[in-house]
């Protein structure tokens, strides 16, 4: 159950300390640590990332979600074709989905070029995939679960009864 | 020549934390932990309810004592919550906020010259609506040692026997105490054997964390003689659209219904379409809130303890009541601490007796503006103490 707890927390925000996350369960410090220690070594965290709004800085960053057909054959199943493109640092996210498509990837770029690039150069020729549809990413509203606007004020009165 | 006011409104002083307001405004970083609201956002599905009752014009009065279907549900989820057993028809009445609940309870109930005796620290309107509707207070303080918690032995020393009334307000604001059956019987028992009316403001009774709240009415020979209030401010997060409720014997809220028909007519009508939709899906939206309170509570009590403020453990409400430091008294601390460190938390004596000495610090703020206030409270502490 501690488990379960810490990870949800971490996943609220990652930053928080150990300390801080002894403040809001049952457990001490170095039972948290420990917790998340066992939660890396099982794999179940994998890493620990920033949310970044792009929009937000001067330097452009092109993003894409890309859906993927693919053939299968005999030699080849969705985990060989996964594990080629997933080996690609352009390619941010894959994964195998239902519907229309096969994968649903996305990539990363400095430039509308370099992405396109990356597209028609290294994942096109996969002798597998039979087709590429490319959506350039316009705006993003939210990522992990935090949103990007504003944020609503805090309207409330400093004091009330 | 200038306008007479009433004695009775001149006898009430003017609420204790003003003066703290125009401090707050004097610097733009302040971090308020005197919010007696939550900053949740009232849950879309009740929002999204309000909205459509808006478009479908439904904006007229309805039923004094508030919609059937609102009554009915409330009736259900009280007796599915805390199993209590209300008739919608005659026992259940709708209102402008649990506050316009409470006062319209004085109105009904209370006599000039009725003696009403108000556990301690308590929410701040208990004492002028008693003064406003022509009753003497009687203030029966609670102590840090027995956690906040009402007593029997308490009631006794304040002379609370001989009083008409009494009011308690658990899971408490300001100082986050519950009260759990065991503790209430002794309370009941006093009511019982000197034959005491009970008005218990139940409006935290979701914000009860480690356990289920009890209400002093399901105690045995409470409910003829108890008067229940809650609402959707707190656990909903609908403050502002103001709707609360009274639950009693029909005696009483016909009574209450009555003072009500003549001065608000029926509580807000759009409300009551937000509150007939929390009652039937915002459950998990409750839970989820509560869920982020306790990991506050936890969070906010774990740092006062490192600060070196006393600190007794709150199990309710969004509120923890830390002793300020010797040679301090409450008032000068929230008020250097605002000054100085800009957080903002209130004096435990502007709830009444057996607040002095304490502050209120409300935890119904994210937990990064609570980290850094409680940064602030430690660089304070640790200067000056």
């Amino acid at each position: 159950m501690s488990e379960r707890e810490v990870l949800e927390l971490l996943r609220e925000n990652a930053r928080y300390s150990t300390a801080d996350i002894a403040r809001m369960t049952d457990l001490e410090e170095d039972e948290v640590a420990a917790v998340i220690d066992d939660l890396e070594a099982a794999g179940v965290v994998r890493g620990y990332q920033a949310v970044v709004d792009w929009d937000e800085l001067e330097t452009e960053r092109v993003r894409a979600e890309v859906e993927l057909n693919v053939r299968l054959d005999r030699e080849t199943g969705y985990d060989d074709i996964a594990e080629r493109l997933a080996r690609f640092p352009e390619v941010k996210a894959l994964r195998l989905v239902s519907g229309d498509y096969d994968f649903d990837m996305e990539v990363e770029g400095d430039s509308i070029r370099e992405v396109s690039q990356f597209i028609s150069e290294q994942v096109a020729p996969v002798p597998e995939i039979t087709q590429t549809v490319t959506h350039y990413v316009m705006t993003s509203y939210k990522e992990h679960g935090i949103e990007f606007g504003d944020g609503e004020d805090d309207d409330r009165l400093s004091f009330s009864p | 020549m200038p306008i007479e006011l009433s004695d009775r409104v001149q006898t009430v002083p003017p609420s204790g934390i003003r003066r703290f307001f125009e401090i707050a405004e004097e610097r733009d970083d302040v971090i308020s932990l005197g919010v007696g609201e939550p900053d949740f956002a009232t849950p879309w599905a009740a929002r999204d309810a309000a909205i459509a009752s808006l478009e479908a014009g439904k904006t007229s009065y309805t039923a004094n004592r508030g919609k059937r279907e609102l009554r009915e549900k409330i009736s259900d989820y009280v007796a599915d919550r805390f199993e209590l057993g209300y008739d919608p028809a005659e026992e259940i009445i709708a209102t402008a906020g649990a506050s316009e609940a409470v006062d319209l309870a004085f109105r009904a109930l209370v006599d000039p010259g009725d003696t009403v005796a108000i556990a301690q620290p308590s929410y701040i309107s208990y004492e002028p609506g008693v003064i406003f509707a022509g009753g003497e207070v009687l203030s029966v303080p609670t102590r840090e040692a027995d956690e906040f918690k009402l007593t029997a032995e308490g009631l006794e020393v304040a002379g609370a026997a001989d009083a008409d009334l009494l009011v308690l307000c658990y899971p408490n604001n300001p100082t986050g105490a519950i009260m759990s059956e065991a503790e209430l019987e002794p309370i009941a028992e006093f009511a019982r054997e000197h034959d005491l009316t009970v008005l218990s403001d139940e409006i935290y009774a979701e914000l009860t964390y480690d356990g289920e709240h009890t209400s002093i009415a399901t105690l045995e020979g409470m409910r003829e003689r108890t008067i229940v209030f809650n609402g959707f401010s707190k656990a909903h997060a609908m403050t502002g659209l103001r709707l609360g409720y009274a639950l009693g014997p029909s005696a009483a809220i016909n009574a209450m219904n009555k003072i009500h028909q003549y001065t608000m007519l029926s509580a807000p009508t759009t409300a009551q379409h937000a509150a007939i939709a929390a009652l039937d899906s915002c459950a998990n939206d409750v839970v989820e809130m509560v869920d982020q309170y306790d990991r506050r509570r936890q969070f906010v009590l774990s740092r006062f303890r490192e600060i070196g403020l006393d600190v007794f453990e709150a199990e309710g409400a969004f509120y923890c009541f830390p002793e300020v430091p010797e040679g301090w008294t409450a008032e000068e601390f929230a008020e250097d601490v605002l000054r100085e460190q800009g957080v903002a938390v209130v004096p435990g004596d502007v709830f009444g007796a057996g607040g002095e000495g304490h502050l209120r610090v409300s935890y119904a703020t994210g937990l990064g503006d609570l980290r850094k206030a409680l940064n602030r409270i430690e660089a304070f502490v640790d200067e000056h103490v």
